[in-house]
């Protein structure tokens, strides 16, 4: 089964849709509860890195009856740092973005934490594509 | 511990998501970071922040809070308000800073 969700870049009031409906259908499946929370956690961080950095994106999930994988991949300004990224506490969001609350440079981190596997690849000027995969068992 | 009870006991303001007044509470997180919210709150806690706009519902949505308290007199931006009562996530006010606040409602629930 796949879904795919188109992320606006900037478009902050929507930022969480495709989590909110993930989650949904993640309970319609009976998938596990802590499992869904982990999903959750780590798509609502991938869907507002898109939000705060890329210009657009596109979010697909792909469920299988093992695992769930999500691919997000943006037209945007790319990392040139991957290892730089991931540290926890470095952050390039505007002024703006960090006055709501966010660019705290938690996001990355935080979705690491909750998958079983996360692949990273960037191109400066082009964008960015990561990929989340958690299992269901796990 | 109710949603009810505590607005009652901290003589809280009630903007919206009344639905949800009767949420059981299990605890309290405060915090205006919000992917520190994202990442370390539990369902059914009360989130403490001076954030107005409309991504603390959805955070409060995807991790099942049971309510948000505004602290020093912030109100809610009018996107946030309708969320809250579309999601029935009650949204509540106090003029007290977030230390007081939070102390009060500790008070509550430990």
């Amino acid at each position: 089964m796949q879904v795919k969700y188109q992320v606006e870049g900037g478009d902050f009031t929507s930022a969480g849709y495709a989590s909110s409906q993930v989650k949904k259908l993640l309970k319609q499946l009976n998938v596990a509860p802590k499992v869904i929370k982990n999903v959750v956690v780590a798509l609502y961080e991938a869907e507002v890195n898109i939000v705060a950095h890329a210009y657009r994106g596109v979010i697909e999930v792909e469920l299988d009856p093992q695992k769930i994988t999500l691919v997000l991949e943006d037209e945007g300004p790319g990392i040139p740092n991957i290892d730089l990224a991931m540290q926890e506490g470095f952050s390039t969001a505007s002024p703006a973005v960090r006055e709501m609350g966010f660019g705290a440079g938690m996001g990355l981190p935080n979705i690491k934490r909750n998958v079983d596997d996360m692949q990273l690849e960037s191109q400066v000027d082009k964008g960015t594509r990561l990929t989340l995969i958690k299992f269901f068992n796990a | 511990m109710k949603v009810s009870e505590i607005i009652e006991k901290l003589n809280l303001r009630v903007f919206g998501g009344e639905d949800g007044l009767q949420n059981e509470i299990t605890g309290g997180y405060v915090s205006d970071l919000l992917s520190d919210v994202m990442g370390n709150a539990d369902e059914g806690e009360v989130w403490v922040t001076l954030q107005t706009h409309k991504n603390v519902m959805a955070i409060s949505s995807l991790k099942e809070l049971a309510a948000v308290i505004l602290v020093t007199d912030h109100e809610p931006d009018a996107d946030m308000l309708e969320q809250a009562n579309e999601e029935g996530i009650p949204v509540l006010g106090t003029e007290k800073s977030t230390f007081e606040v939070s102390g009060e409602l500790y008070q509550l629930l430990k």
